[in-house]
């Protein structure tokens, strides 16, 4: 192909669908709005099948070490009990390469919580109960699930999350902080967290064998997850099982904030139960408890940043050091410091990821897994630079604004995050901010105005497939199998099916959810709505093109996701400003947060309702990590401790004030078709640093180490 | 299913009768920790006696103060005018606690009776001596952040998490107990223990004894008395600690005051040297930090919850404030 063809290719393939736009920029409500509120919205669970079977999991209560007895005969022996799977009698698995999903397999114990067996009964009570009268005996092994900087044991992954490089290093940083007429040289951590989406991991697991021959069986599950054809595929694999034997649904999901985002083990372990008792279907919810120790969560961190600047505050040098802890058996190595690569413009830069490996369950992705803490610490330091140096936090950030991605030296597709700042500054009141911290008292409350900027990039997948196909009554029916876990995405992809078809809204109906669709990525890296959204774009190109206006009934047509020629030319990422005020009670330290506003660059906005909740949404995440949450991990157990509602605190609707989002009015005209960038994650980063900046303001104490608790600020 | 047989008395004496008769039966109030325990392991009684549903469910005057039946809902005491009339500390710190849904269930009884939150106390998986006597204290040298600063002991440093009880206990309530040889009036201040060696036993009420009521004496200063409430997150959190109050002054000098902590022991916390100490003395900001100072003297935290001191002694200094310019 010479490079005018793909050049013409290129404009086709990414022609933007403004022009003849009608749905799309418009706040359509949610296509699934009405069956959630009335309450008909079928959830995983809620599926109603014939004659099920409840699933009660077993787990380890040593977090390292082996299960040398288990008797399970009294559990056996309670009416309605069909059957007590352990590693002894669970079905061999085909494929073990993953140890998180290697449930069952063998006697060993990796961490507390984790899975030993399961209880099948006709009742979830009589699994339960029953459940509760296995005894079990172990060899127990010394274990260490505490993370330290000063670990002997941290090692160098070979790459991070998302295949950044887990090190980089450009110029000569020590010199640099050495020559540097300012500098900040802190450490910053932020703990433990779960995701804890509403709906908790839920699986509805149907085993049909068939013939008897394992080629003959068929798998069918109802399941809450970001992505049927990721459990299909994995399932698939881990069982032995080609993918057509394999059918994952699940219309609604209650949320998953990434910790639905692959399989984890309990969806391994809802199969051997149905492997158990086939034919009938096999429920399986994991309670609030078990989500702590099975279903992902984000590891802590522990941020060296140091920052050089001259007097102006140009900074001279950047050093980002993580170090994070991983599950012994299985690594997962968090971004944290990769954001900090092109956030700012300066000729020394540095960043390293170190990790732990510990007895500890699985960490995986959270709601912007590597911003979200990282940008924690890089912000703080921003602020406590700003501070030194005497300037306004919002000037010291304009001062560093980069011309080009320091880190690649590739143009931006469109870096407004200056605009942003500036922005926020005007619509928020920024010109009142104290100037001296400590210094403003209104009655017994300090009170003071934090910023931060944010970014996440643009992700787009590779891999989805949409089929377009008339009724010949003047209804499109749309299929990707796609996943709306309360994002908003349904509707979103409705609209941009309409526009592409250019007929109206109600003329299209899009099926997702179910892995007999076309196949789809995952909804995760805040890539859904570009990456399904391209691909449907090019299968109702097709579709006229095949057909133009007037197509016959039975008219079919699809298109798979269109390259992105213009990611390797283009440095393509979000950004936001992020404004808080807080107010601190003098007496007791408690902070309230009466407003935020975040102002965001992110391309097109498909729907401004739906991408609002997402922003504030983002946010108030955002705030809850700020403040309240922290997972607490006792290292003498090795489990968490306050794992449930009432000792897990997550902000509620009293912490949660004014939260505002607005955005820029623009398109990425390097973002495909849509010229939209993503905006599932971008509202949680650096919403934790605006207001721990806030606080800073209002009291004059810097705390670096995340949740900000009232202890933290008493006098 | 957890077999367990279910009871709805009648009357009080056929509920006492039925939990006296039976060394696992339980009374059944709201059943928002009760059976929370039950699911989760901590409780396993073979017989729940539902006394939610008694006749005691009504606020009465008594002449000589307020009458309030076990039975009666948080979120209805707390909404009562006369309570709110009377004793605005008892309303406040009944709204400060747990959420709309749970005040609408649990009962007063309920309230006062609930157990410690401490996580280990909630986690069948972990020792501890108040759920399984002599296995050990798992709070000690683990998560202490919402544990005692006072009272404690080597065996148990968990803390009574009622916001109900700590206004109670600062309007010296008193609690009408029906046992099986009969009904007795026990003070508020005497009903929950210090845990000592045997932190299973939260009261001194043996089993089978029935809570049917709790009465406030007439106290007219207690119109200006305050509950402030510190916790981590606004709304459906415990306290970290609690200050109930009710100031009575003259001129500039305390006449009368009443003072009972939260968050801080094994049971509801009466402030009595603080009050001793108030007593007459000039209203500055200086005098409501000495008597907290000297209520605080005997306070021994534990690693991780040293915070509490200082933040116990600047909330007494902020209610008395705030209570004391409510009067100017
Ligand atoms: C998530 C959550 C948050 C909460 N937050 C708070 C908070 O912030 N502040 C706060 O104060 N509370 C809080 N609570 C606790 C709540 O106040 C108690 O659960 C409630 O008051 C208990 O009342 P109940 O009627 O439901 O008691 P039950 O659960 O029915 O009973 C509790 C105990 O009392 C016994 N009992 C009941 N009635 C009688 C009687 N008449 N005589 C003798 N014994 C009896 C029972 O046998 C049982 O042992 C919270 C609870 C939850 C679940
Ligand atoms: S503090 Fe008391 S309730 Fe908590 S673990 Fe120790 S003994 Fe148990």
């Amino acid at each position: 192909m010479t490079a005018e063809e793909t050049a013409e290719e290129t404009a086709e393939e990414t022609a933007q669908v403004s022009a003849q736009g009608r749905a799309v920029g418009t706040p359509s409500p949610r296509v699934d709005g009405r069956a959630k509120v009335t309450g008909s919205a079928a959830y995983a669970y809620d599926r109603p099948v014939d004659d099920p079977v409840y699933a009660h999991p077993l787990q380890a209560t040593i977090a390292r070490g082996r299960v040398i007895a288990i008797d399970t005969v009294a559990a056996a022996g309670v009416d309605g009990v069909l059957a007590v799977v352990t590693h002894r009698d669970a079905a061999r698995l085909a494929d073990t390469e993953d140890a998180e999903l290697s449930v069952l397999q063998s006697d060993a114990v990796a961490f507390r919580g984790q899975f030993i067996g399961v209880v099948l009964g006709e009742t979830p009570e009589i699994a339960r109960y029953a459940a509760g009268l296995v005894r079990v005996e172990y060899e127990e092994e010394p274990h260490d699930t505490e993370l330290r900087a000063d670990r002997t044991d941290l090692y160098r992954p070979e790459r991070v999350n998302e295949g950044f490089a887990t090190d980089t290093d450009e110029g000569d940083v020590d010199a640099a902080m050495e020559a540097a007429a300012v500098t900040v040289d802190q450490i910053y951590t932020t703990p433990m967290e779960h995701n804890n989406p509403m709906e908790p991991h839920t699986t509805v697991a149907v085993w049909d064998p068939g013939g008897g021959f394992l080629g003959d069986a068929r798998l069918s599950l109802f399941d809450s997850t970001q992505s049927v054809h990721a459990v299909r595929s994995t399932l698939a694999r881990v069982f032995g099982l080609r993918p057509d034997q394999v059918r994952v649904m699940s219309p609604y999901v209650g949320g998953g904030f990434g910790s639905k985002g692959m399989p984890h083990a309990h969806n391994v372990l809802a199969v051997l139960g149905a492997r158990a008792v086939p034919g009938r279907p096999v429920k399986l919810a994991l309670t609030r408890h078990q989500m702590f120790s099975l279903a992902g969560h984000r590891t802590p961190t522990i941020q060296r940043v140091r920052l050089g600047a001259d007097e102006g505050g140009r900074l001279t040098a950047v050093a980002h050091e993580a170090v994070e802890h991983t599950s012994r058996i299985k690594e997962y190595a968090e971004q944290t410091a990769a954001g900090t690569r092109m956030m700012y413009a300066a000729p020394n830069r540095r960043t390293a990821h170190r990790l732990a490996a510990l007895d500890v369950p699985v960490p995986s992705w959270m709601r912007a897994p590597g911003e979200a803490p990282g940008f924690f610490g890089l912000e703080v330091a921003m602020d406590e630079l700003a501070v030194a140096c005497g300037l306004d936090p919002v000037e010291l950030r304009v001062r560093n604004e980069p011309e080009v991605d320091p880190e690649s030296g590739r143009p931006w597709s469109g870096r407004h995050l200056v605009r942003c700042l500036r922005e926020g500054a005007v619509r928020f009141g920024w010109e009142g901010r104290p100037a001296v911290p400590g210094t403003r008292r209104e009655g017994r409350e300090l009170v003071g105005l934090g910023v931060a900027s944010s970014t996440y990039p643009y992700y787009r997948i590779p891999g989805s497939r949409a089929v377009v196909a008339y009724d010949g009554r003047g209804r499109y029916t749309v299929r990707i199998g796609a996943a709306d876990i309360g994002t908003g995405a349904w509707t979103v992809l409705t609209q941009i099916a309409a526009d592409a078809l250019g007929c109206p809204l109600g003329a299209v109906s899009v099926e997702i959810g179910d892995s007999d669709l076309p196949r789809a990525t995952v909804a995760g890296g805040s890539s859904g709505t570009a990456s399904w959204g391209s691909t449907i774009v090019a299968a109702c190109r097709a579709f006229r093109h095949a057909y133009g206006e007037d197509p016959p009934r039975g008219a079919e047509a699809g298109g798979e996701m269109p390259r992105d020629p213009d990611a390797k030319r283009f440095s393509m990422h979000s950004f936001g400003a992020q404004f808080a005020e807080v107010r601190v009670d003098a007496d007791t330290g408690e902070i309230r947060v009466p407003r935020m506003l975040g102002v965001f660059s992110v391309g097109r906005v498909i729907n401004p309702r739906t991408a609002r909740s997402q922003f504030i949404g983002g946010m108030t995440m955002g705030l809850s990590m700020a403040l309240h949450e922290r997972s607490v991990l006792d290292h003498r157990t090795g489990h968490v401790i306050n794992h449930d509602f009432a000792e897990y605190h997550i902000a509620t609707s009293a912490d949660v004030m004014d939260v505002d989002a607005v955005w820029l009015d623009e398109e990425d005209v390097h973002a495909g078709p849509l010229g939209a960038r993503g905006i599932g994650e971008i509202g949680i980063v650096g919403a934790p640093a605006a207001i721990a900046n806030a606080v800073h303001n209002a009291t004059g104490i810097r705390v670096r180490d995340l949740p900000i608790t009232p202890d933290l600020l008493l006098h | 299913m957890i077999p367990f047989e279910y009871l709805r008395a009648g009357d009080p004496a056929e509920a006492v009768a039925a939990v006296a008769g039976r060394p696992g039966a339980a009374f059944l109030g709201g059943g928002t920790n009760l059976v929370d325990h039950m699911k989760l392991g901590v409780a396993r009684p073979d017989l729940l006696v539902d006394v939610s549903r008694l006749p005691l469910d009504r606020v009465e005057e008594t002449g000589s103060g307020l009458r309030i039946g076990a039975a009666v809902r948080n979120s209805d005491l707390a909404a009562h005018p006369l309570v709110r009339e009377r004793y605005p500390v008892l309303a406040r710190a009944l709204l400060s606690g747990a959420s709309g849904q749970l005040r609408n269930a649990a009962t007063t009884a309920g309230n006062l009776l609930q157990r410690t939150r401490c996580p280990y106390f909630q986690d069948v998986t972990t020792p501890c001596n108040k759920r399984d006597p002599g296995s050990g204290c798992s709070a000690i040298g683990g998560y202490t952040r919402y544990h005692a600063i006072l009272g404690a002991s080597e065996h148990c440093v968990a803390v009574h998490p009622s916001d109900m009880a700590v206004a109670m206990l600062a309007l010296d309530a008193v609690v009408i107990v029906l046992g099986p040889a009969g009904e007795r009036a026990l003070p508020l201040a005497d009903l929950h223990r210090l845990p000592g060696d045997t932190p299973q036993r939260d009261t001194v009420l043996e089993h089978g004894e029935l809570i049917t009521a709790v009465e406030l004496p007439d106290l007219p200063f207690a119109r200006r008395s305050a509950y402030r409430k510190v916790r981590d997150r606004v709304s459906y959190s415990f306290a970290l600690v609690s200050v109930a109050a009710c100031l009575d002054l003259d001129g500039g000098a305390v006449r009368d005051v009443r003072l009972a902590l939260g968050g801080v022991a094994h049971k509801p916390w009466r402030a009595a040297l603080a009050e001793e100490a108030l007593l007459g003395a000039t209203v500055t900001e200086e005098a409501f930090r000495r008597a907290a100072e000297a209520e605080l003297a005997a306070a021994r935290p534990l690693h991780g919850n040293e915070f509490k001191v200082p933040m116990v002694r600047n909330a007494i200094v902020a209610t008395l404030r705030d209570l004391a310019e409510e009067g100017r």
